[in-house]
């Protein structure tokens, strides 16, 4: 459907453009826990860069660069972070996602065990965010060529 | 937070959600509705609901415009109705 074109001046912009997109999602996240933002919008963020490589280019070049394997991968490893912190926590004497019962195994007071707990969270829910995006574009956008599979 | 500018943002959310419905070519309406999101985005700026806001830009005026193009690149331009 997206056939490819070549446009030089469209291509130049977003290659330049797309480290900056990223690196902006990155902050985002790893500053959700202070500053408005966080795993969500930073993962949505970090989807759109994908999405914009996919629209200046065309949708072998995202398949190039990540697989849909390491898709699927990505979006299960965001998960698995998420609720693993949830169950050390657990398994260490608190409640789910209580992350100040992370200081027995850090070594740190309980207030930065929040901190890194929390962070710890946002990445995850950005992974899978990033994941479920591009999965999203992909199946809208990609032919019949799935349609067997 | 300053209600002359809250009711000019709220006149232009309205206008865009009413021509979003009322146009008939869907890729204009699915460009409009994303300047419903963003006006939305500023309105909920302006009210001191930054995190709202930076979803709303994110979500509704980024991914969610993409999307609503490629919907519409799959199926058909024009409204039936």
């Amino acid at each position: 459907m997206i056939s490819p074109f070549e446009d030089v001046i469209i291509q130049t912009v977003c290659r330049i453009l797309i480290p900056f997109i990223q690196l902006y999602g990155l902050y985002v996240i790893a500053h959700g826990h202070s500053s408005p933002g966080g795993g969500f919008q930073g993962g949505v963020i970090l989807g759109a860069s994908f999405i914009l490589l996919c629209l200046s280019y065309d949708l072998q070049e995202i398949k190039k660069r990540l697989s849909q394997r390491a898709n699927v991968i990505f979006l299960s490893v965001g998960v698995i972070i998420y609720a693993g912190i949830g169950i050390v926590c657990l398994l260490l004497g608190g409640n789910y996602l209580d992350y100040s019962w992370l200081r027995q195994i850090l070594p740190v007071d309980p207030v930065e065990a929040r901190s890194i707990g929390i962070f710890g969270i946002e990445v995850g829910v950005g992974v899978t965010v990033m994941a479920v995006m591009i999965s999203i574009f992909l199946d809208l956008a990609s032919e019949e060529e799935q349609k067997g599979s | 937070m300053v209600w002359q500018l809250n009711l000019i943002l709220l006149l232009f959310v309205l206008i865009c959600a009413i021509a979003s419905i009322t146009v008939k070519d869907l890729l204009s309406s699915a460009i409009i509705f994303g300047v419903y999101s963003f006006f939305m985005c500023l309105l909920w700026a302006e009210m001191g609901s930054v995190d709202v806001a930076f979803t709303e830009a994110s979500v509704g005026a980024g991914v969610s415009t993409i999307f609503f193009i490629v919907a519409i690149l799959k199926t058909t331009r024009r409204s039936k109705d």
